[in-house]
């Protein structure tokens, strides 16, 4: 019996599955795939949203500010990269720069800090590469990214390490209320019990609140598609570019990411469910934009697009409340934009003001929030290399040729908290195969490792888990 | 630790390349290698027909790598193996990691690229729709089904009609599988023609020119593909796009030269060939650097590497022995129908010819070469058929071009 299981293994089921382990509660994460992070989490601009975007007095905009407060902080101690780059919201027109003023008074009001109107000429020394007709923009010194798989992979791991357990390929199928709380079925028969169930389930979590009775937010589908430049044209921009919001929508971004990647995107289409495709339109519709917002955007360095979906919610802000009809059922829920930056703060809100009302929060004394600092091995010195290498000699033994990833870090990866067994859960902890080839020299390595350290067969290796298997057989 | 000679990459090239340097005097070299023996990619080219130029008979991979690993072997080139090159400067300084040794930086009077070429990814070509398993570059298919000895998928189709790709389409039918079809982009095959006939023609597998996947289907495992023929300008025609079941998608869109290392030394490259900018003794633009093989320009023929790659052996002995050249340089350029020629820049002063490569832009028949400087012909050639799948060369005694006074320019009338 669990005091409290987290349904969803996304960022935000991650940062709370933490934040509960700093007490002595038995706690349980439940994800239907095959590895943390596949949703929404997944697949989205890695934005530290500075916070004068959200409307004034919402959750999103308190959620936003505290988030991007605590960010920096929670990535040093878990080990993961974040980079305060700036955020600039550019006007190409007239109408565009009185909505930036907009958003500046906004921003005031949301009470944030460091935000500026800058005019051309500025905006043309921090940024280069932006289109002549820009005229102005918004100047957000808050803004950051982080990689947000990288984030919540960090955040399983490091809750794990401090007790918490985690199933995967757990999709919930039934909740039926007991004496002493819930007990949760999966679609394949294992059962959990716990006292509280916290759904934080993305695009699932309206499905999951309707399994107690809870039928007070739904949750459509918005898909997002992007595309991803090689490293080699990194230094396009250097800060989050936003185009203004217009009647048309939101636009779409070019930022750098923090492994040095141009990400593009994303589009915003509402979908009838949840469809990780990419389309002919969809792309071409970022590069229409791109090229309107940027000069000379290196398209053909392009080594990749993909997609994600938007969990909104018909209430337009985050659902953050205890169900007013299940007890010891919290909802967390419709966490689209700004999600990401909220995480941690929303963890916090979470566990201290709803948790605590049906648990008394005793602080868990061997509670180390410490993950091992960040160690993609490329980014230490020689000498410190030197030294893992005489340890363990599988450190020196480059996988992946385009991100210089180590056998040892691939080892690693699955055998850690959270512990990868497949070969995209391997990439989301190494970022083996992220690299321009796109794992063309890395994958066949990659899956070896894998059926070495877990004991199978290669041909049981799956990119994604479920029936992904990328080998059939053997030859003749 | 100073080497006279550090050649990277242990494939035919540097094969080549470390046998012509030593017999020319260079006996202080070392070979690096990443992968677990030398051979470089011939190791998993388990078909034959290469060698038919250099040797006059049809070897397989292995067996025309094994020619130059003896070689290297009898004169007891040093080599490491396993070992990666992280990093190089264009004072010639290396590091590199391996089990063994761990990160360690060596230095040389003189490297040899030598690193090959990688495959261009499907992530570069905006193909929509989802991300399944059973993608593959041919390259990697051929890596599991030759080297580790598993079958990716049982119902292919391949994307590109490069000899990878065809090669492929033979090899997964003998391992029986089902090969559908290889759609190749442009109106005609980047493949070389026997290929085109012995691994497409021979298996009735269809060739469909002028198509392209236009979308990708399948959740875990790809379980189909559309395929539409394209206009002039390559673009899909919708209104032709037929649905096609498969297990498996190859991709084989593309061989670049594998230059990470070269750009770190500030080595200048070439934006037509994606390799480095060279005289006609294969050295590049930073002194006491020299680039062979693929890694220079994507050869069609091994037999063309194993020579370039022992020109540029014995250009480093010279190197080595008498320092850099003074040249007399004329740069050589693309003209009308040629998308490059190598090498760029030739030395006047040069000896007896220099061997100049090109491929052409489209296929022509009773193609004209002619290569000019300024008004002045300086030679004229003609060919039945050029395609831009198969490299050419022509041979341009130097007393040819020994007081041009302009650039000489290649280009193709048809």
């Amino acid at each position: 019996m669990f005091d409290i299981a987290v349904i969803g293994g996304g960022v935000i089921g991650a940062t709370i599955l933490r934040e509960l382990t700093k007490f002595s509660l038995k706690v349980i994460m439940l994800e239907k795939e095959s590895d943390v992070s596949m949703g929404q989490s997944r697949a989205n601009s890695g934005i530290v949203h500075a916070g004068y975007d959200a409307i004034p007095n919402t959750n999103k905009a308190k959620f936003n500010k505290l988030g991007n407060e605590m960010m920096q902080d929670y990535c040093y101690e878990l080990g993961v990269k974040y980079v305060n780059n700036g955020s600039l919201v550019v006007a190409y027109d007239d109408e565009q720069m009185k909505t930036l003023y907009t958003l500046l008074e906004r921003g005031k009001q949301n009470q944030i800090k460091d935000l500026s109107i800058i005019d051309k000429d500025q905006l043309f020394i921090l940024e280069p590469s932006l289109s002549r007709n820009a005229i102005g923009a918004l100047y957000a010194k808050r803004g950051g990214i982080v990689c947000p798989y990288e984030l919540t992979i960090a955040s399983v791991g490091n809750a794990m390490d401090n007790g918490a357990k985690l199933e995967l390929d757990f999709e919930v199928d039934k909740i039926i209320k007991t004496q002493n709380g819930y007990l949760i079925q999966s679609a394949s028969g294992k059962k959990v019990e716990s006292k509280m169930i916290i759904n934080c389930a993305g695009y699932g979590s309206q499905k999951i609140a309707n399994l107690v009775g809870d039928f007070s937010f739904k949750i459509g589908a918005r898909r997002g598609e992007y595309i991803l430049l090689d490293r080699e044209s990194g230094d396009f921009v250097k800060r989050t570019i936003f185009a203004t919001p217009t009647k048309n929508g939101k636009g779409i971004l070019i930022t750098p990411t923090v492994d040095g990647n141009i990400l593009l995107g994303p589009t915003a289409e509402e979908i009838q469910e949840n469809n990780t495709n990419t389309t002919a339109l969809g792309l071409a519709k970022i590069k229409t934009i791109a090229s309107s917002m940027a000069e000379k955007v290196p398209f053909y360095n392009t080594i990749t697009s993909f997609s994600g979906v938007r969990a909104f919610c018909d209430r337009n802000d985050f659902v953050i409340e205890e169900s007013k009809v299940a007890k010891n059922f919290i909802n967390v829920a419709g966490i689209e934009s700004p999600g990401l930056t909220s995480a941690p703060g929303v963890a916090k809100y979470v566990v201290e003001e709803l948790v605590s009302k049906s648990f008394e929060l005793n602080k868990n004394q061997n509670f180390n929030g410490v993950r091992k600092p960040d160690y993609f091995f490329n980014r230490l010195s020689i000498e410190e290399k030197n030294k893992i290498i005489k340890e363990n000699p599988s450190y020196g033994n480059i996988v992946c040729r385009c991100e210089k990833i180590t056998e040892g870090e691939i080892i690693r990866a699955v055998t850690e908290n959270p512990k990868a067994t497949t070969i995209d859960a391997v990439k989301r902890r190494t970022r083996a195969g992220m690299g321009r080839c796109q794992g063309g020299f890395c994958q066949p390595r990659v899956a070896e490792i894998i059926a070495n350290v877990l004991g199978v067969d290669l041909k049981d290796v799956t990119k994604n888990g479920g029936k992904s298997n990328i080998i059939i057989g053997r030859t003749k | 630790m100073m080497y006279e000679l550090i050649i990277i990459g242990g494939g035919p090239a540097g094969l080549a390349a470390a046998i012509s340097a030593y017999d020319n005097g260079v006996k202080n070299l070392l070979i690096i290698e990443r992968e677990d023996c030398l051979g470089g990619i011939l190791n998993q080219c388990i078909h034959n027909g290469f060698g038919l130029q250099r040797f006059k008979e049809s070897l397989t991979g292995p067996e025309y790598a094994d020619r130059f690993i003896q070689g290297v072997l009898e004169r007891k080139i040093p080599y490491k193996i396993n070992t990666t090159v992280l990093s190089l400067t264009k004072d010639k300084e290396i590091t590199a990691i391996n089990k063994t040794d761990g990160v360690f930086i060596l230095k040389a009077k003189a490297i040899i690229l030598a690193m090959g070429c990688r495959e261009r990814s499907k992530g570069a070509l905006d193909i929509a729709g989802s991300r399944p398993a059973g993608l593959y570059s041919a390259g990697t298919c051929q890596k599991y089904v030759n080297i580790k000895g598993y079958m990716p998928g049982k119902n292919v189709v391949i994307l590109g009609s490069g000899d990878i790709g065809l090669i492929m389409a033979r090899r997964m039918t003998l391992e029986g599988a089902k090969v559908h079809a290889v759609c190749e982009l442009m109106p005609y095959s980047s493949g070389l023609k026997r290929n085109i006939s012995q691994c497409l023609d021979d298996f009735g597998i269809p060739l469909l020119l002028s198509h392209t996947i236009t979308e990708i289907e399948g959740k875990d495992r790809v379980t189909g593909v559309k395929i539409a023929k394209v206009d002039e300008n390559r673009k899909p025609i919708l209104s032709t796009e037929k649905h096609y079941d498969c297990d498996t998608v190859l991709f084989s869109v593309g061989l670049i030269p594998e230059n990470e290392l070269s750009k770190d030394a500030g080595v200048e490259l070439s934006p037509k060939t994606k390799g480095a900018v060279v005289y006609e003794n294969r050295e590049t633009m930073v002194e006491g650097i020299f680039a062979c093989g693929n890694v220079l320009q994507v050869h069609d023929l091994v037999d063309f590497v194993s020579e370039e790659a022992e020109l540029t052996g014995k250009s480093v002995a010279e190197y080595i022995k008498n320092g850099e050249k003074q040249r007399n340089v004329v740069n050589a350029i693309n003209g009308k129908n040629v998308s490059y020629v190598l090498p760029q820049k030739i030395d006047k002063n040069a000896e007896k010819f220099v061997k100049l490569f090109f491929r052409v832009t489209g296929s022509y028949k009773n193609a004209k070469i002619t290569l000019k400087s300024g008004d002045k012909v300086l030679l004229e050639k003609t060919k039945k058929i050029v395609v831009p799948g198969e490299m050419e060369n022509i041979i341009v005694p130097i007393n040819l071009i020994k007081d041009v006074k302009d650039d000489i320019i290649l280009s193709v009338e048809v």
